[in-house]
């Protein structure tokens, strides 16, 4: 599913005209991008967290070549499965 | 700070603004009262109904794409042994579906440019 079929059943099961469910979906992913941008944590019951965490630098290697690369530092959102998810996710 | 459901519910009232149909006359004095705000219960629900239908579709076994955002994807774990960390036991976790989520490429390079802004400061 992307976020055009995601806002089409937003629409259909609340009832909106599709225009506003676009503007619902879109406020609610930009704010927990631009929260995550920021660094800060997102929590929402029921679905999961995201946590920004930091990774330091450090000597690679290609492991094609062999060759020997720096990587930078980087920083990487985390998910964190929310337990109701998790049990409903996992059906065996 | 964390950003909960709670201030998403807020951001989504303040951002999301329905037209009102009718129009009185002080609305021509007062252009501000053409856009009726969501009710903190509508907004509520409208943000519920959106993550359940995320949560569905994840239940259902199929993935959830966000362009410029991510992708939940839900994956099947082997059964493997593994050992109690506590009391080093050796215990079989069995076979399961998990979500886990992959960052969008877009989202990561705009984490990473904020970053080197933070190293300068």
């Amino acid at each position: 599913m992307n976020k055009s079929q995601l806002i089409e059943s937003l629409a259909n099961a609340e009832d909106l005209p599709l225009k506003k469910a676009e503007d619902i979906v879109n406020t609610v992913f930009s704010d927990m991008e631009k929260a995550i941008v920021r660094g800060e944590r997102v929590e929402i019951r029921g679905l999961g967290s995201f946590k920004v965490k930091n990774y330091e630098g450090y000597k690679g290697r290609n492991p094609k070549t062999g060759e020997i690369i720096e990587v930078s530092p980087k920083r990487l959102p985390f998910f964190k499965v929310g337990k109701e998810l998790k049990e409903r996710a996992d059906v065996y | 700070m964390t950003l909960t459901k709670m201030d998403i519910v807020k951001n989504v009232r303040h951002s999301v603004r329905f037209k009102n149909r009718r129009k009185s006359a002080q609305q021509y004095l007062f252009p501000e009262l053409n856009c009726t705000f969501l009710s903190q219960k509508r907004a509520n629900e409208l943000v519920n109904s959106l993550f359940e239908t995320i949560k569905q579709t994840l239940a259902k076994g199929e993935n959830v794409v966000i362009s410029g955002f991510g992708k939940f994807q839900v994956k099947f774990k082997w059964t493997r042994k593994g050992r109690n960390p506590h009391t080093g036991e050796m215990i079989i976790l069995k076979s399961r579906r998990t979500v886990t989520f992959k960052t969008s490429p877009k989202l990561k390079e705009k984490l990473n440019m904020q970053a080197h802004r933070h190293d300068k400061t």
